[in-house]
């Protein structure tokens, strides 16, 4: 295991696996905005970047496809510190940020605006507003009367998601046939509705300082409650700005890019087989990892089967799913 | 150092029972006898204030331990606890580094000197050559030298330790047991809950029992650990020898007693 590294102590660890995930991070934006029914090569984006060159490859990289690759950027990141996060906080690496019913929340918060044929905006909106819905619920039932446990908060949160999974599939069975193609593409988790990518950036941005000093705590944290407490840190609020974090991290992610699947439970997994068990590392690395995938995936969903394209949560699970078994696989 | 002040644990559908009064005093060793169920883990939370207690109070050098902030508690305090399997996967030197958490504030990271002290403590409990094992792979007895090993790197003044020599083998129990009594000689305070009573016969000072339904006595070691109280506290007949000046109790069962 590369766990081995932190004996030369943390920071020289952390930052040769950061430099290599930000340059993969612009090499996937690259990709991305030279990508696509007209291809713009690297000298032309380098011209477009610095001011000049053709006024159609300017609007396509300015107006089209930078806010989206950005915004694949973003949700991706979203996703991937939300997923490592409630890693933690369940102290399970199998758990993902949906495993709390939010992505079925904001479905159906989703779908209800688009079923009474509201605008875009009004659909984000109540996308947000389900996911924080059933954040909350699922916070306010699981701590009940007295401890809440991860067991409790888990099985709290697969009743809940389940309950919205159900209210999905009566939406959908009742939805007139010409609005099911964007309902299903919605769920399938799709970046042709990602309108401005900056609220999602900002708010990775903004968790993302917010948990910096907290990284250490959480390490803690992943030895269990009780020890974490034996060793000064206040758990209950540690827990409880994890979940308010990884809920708001989800409910941007979702609203920017509908439930797209397997990056928050993959990238940071996979980065835990590489990269060991150090959250201060983990997280800043999920972010760009989490961040890259997504936009290569979405660039891979635009020009696959060009001009259709396919909703980029179907090309994460391609990637995902057979990765994160070779990874499984070849771990032990 | 660390006081009970009328302490009564809480215990869910017990009567109070004898509200505690104590203080562990540097360089004393508590052990705290009980059958199972008598809340000897509980009592070993509270007084380490991660349980509040049903009435009175611990108080922690003279300050009542629930008022205070959890990172003080810790610098003073540390606690084994009976289990070490919870939690996400790490190597042993990331969690024998955890003990220092404490002490490093929330910008600042692990220095040398806080790799020196996890690293020794681990030397000490000859966990030294397995510092990038994972957990996982470690056996039970190795578990639980670790769990120790995070504890002394946590430098404690104060040890609340739920039964320290569970998975040892005799070589590593005395082992175990030398530590704590170092610790000790050191002017540390510790309080072992313990099921061995030849360990608590060899290495205790004060000797706590704890009855199932709440009652309560303490006093020396000495006075403490005879044969009618301890028959009367497990509800099993016990023999006691004298080798070499040190009392040791056997558990008779009436299939080869008779």
């Amino acid at each position: 295991m590369a766990a081995v590294k932190t004996s030369r102590g943390a920071v020289p660890h952390f930052i040769l696996p950061l430099s290599i995930l930000a340059l993969l991070t612009f090499a996937t934006l690259a990709l991305a905005i030279t990508t696509g029914s007209v291809s713009i090569s690297n000298a032309e984006l380098w011209q477009v970047l610095s001011g000049g060159g053709e006024p159609l490859h300017r609007t396509l990289v300015f107006e089209l496809r930078l806010p989206r690759a950005l915004s694949a950027f973003g949700a991706g990141g979203l996703l991937a510190v939300a997923g490592a996060l409630m890693q933690v906080l369940l102290r399970n690496p199998l758990a993902d940020p949906y495993i709390l019913g939010l992505s079925g929340g904001a479905a159906v918060g989703a779908l209800s605006s688009m079923l009474l044929g509201l605008s875009a905006a009004a659909v984000s909106g109540s996308a947000f507003i389900g996911a924080m819905v059933s954040a909350l619920t699922v916070f306010g039932l699981a701590h009940g009367t007295g401890s809440w446990t991860p067991t409790r908060l888990l099985l709290t949160g697969v009743v809940i998601a389940s309950g919205w999974g159900a209210a999905i599939t009566f939406m959908l069975a009742v939805s007139p046939s010409d609005q099911l193609p964007g309902m299903l593409y919605w769920l399938m988790g799709d970046l042709a509705y990602a309108r401005s990518p900056w609220p999602a950036l900002i708010v990775l941005g903004l968790i993302s300082i917010i948990m910096l000093p907290l990284g250490r705590s959480l390490n803690v944290l992943a030895r269990g409650q009780m020890q974490a407490a034996a060793l000064g840190v206040s758990v209950r609020a540690l827990e409880w700005t994890i979940y308010i974090a990884a809920s708001l991290l989800t409910a941007f992610a979702v609203v920017t890019a509908g439930s797209i699947g397997f990056v928050g439970l993959i990238v940071p997994h996979m980065l835990r087989l590489v990269l060991g068990n150090d959250q201060r590392l983990i997280l800043p690395a999920a972010a760009l990892a989490g961040g890259a995938l997504l936009t290569l995936a979405d660039t891979l969903a635009r020009t696959l089967i060009a001009p259709e394209q396919l909703p980029a949560g179907v090309i994460t699970a391609l990637i995902g799913v057979p990765t994160f078994l070779y990874l499984l696989h070849r771990s032990r | 150092m660390l006081a009970a002040k009328n302490l009564i644990i809480d215990i869910p559908e017990r009567n109070s029972g004898t509200p505690l009064s104590f203080e562990i005093k540097p360089g004393e060793t508590w052990g705290v006898l009980g059958p199972n169920g008598a809340g000897k883990t509980t009592l070993l939370h509270t007084l380490a204030g991660l349980r509040k207690p049903r009435s009175g109070a611990v108080e922690l050098a003279g300050t009542d331990i629930q008022l205070l902030r959890r990172k003080q508690v810790a610098q003073q305090l540390a606690v084994v606890f009976q289990n070490n399997g919870e939690g996400f996967p790490a190597t042993v030197l990331e969690t024998a580094m955890i003990g220092r958490h404490p002490f490093i504030s929330p910008w600042d990271i692990e220095s040398a000197e806080d790799l020196a002290i996890a690293r020794a403590a681990l030397q000490k409990l000859e966990l030294g050559n397995l510092e990038h094992r994972l957990i996982s792979t470690l056996s039970g007895g190795e578990r639980q030298r670790l769990a120790i090993a995070t504890a002394l790197s946590q430098t404690p003044k104060l040890w609340l330790a739920d039964e320290p020599s569970n998975h040892l083998d005799l070589k590593h129990q005395v082992q175990i047991m030398e530590l704590l009594a170092e610790q000790a000689t050191g002017n540390c305070g510790i309080v072992l809950c313990l099921h061995d009573l030849n360990l608590a016969a060899q290495w205790c000072d004060k000797i706590l029992l704890l009855y199932p339904n709440g009652d309560a006595c303490w006093d020396d070691a000495d006075t403490m650990l005879a044969t009618p109280a301890l028959e009367k506290l497990y509800n099993q007949p016990l023999r006691s020898i004298v080798s070499d000046g040190q009392r040791y109790f056997i558990p008779l069962s009436s299939r080869n007693s008779g």
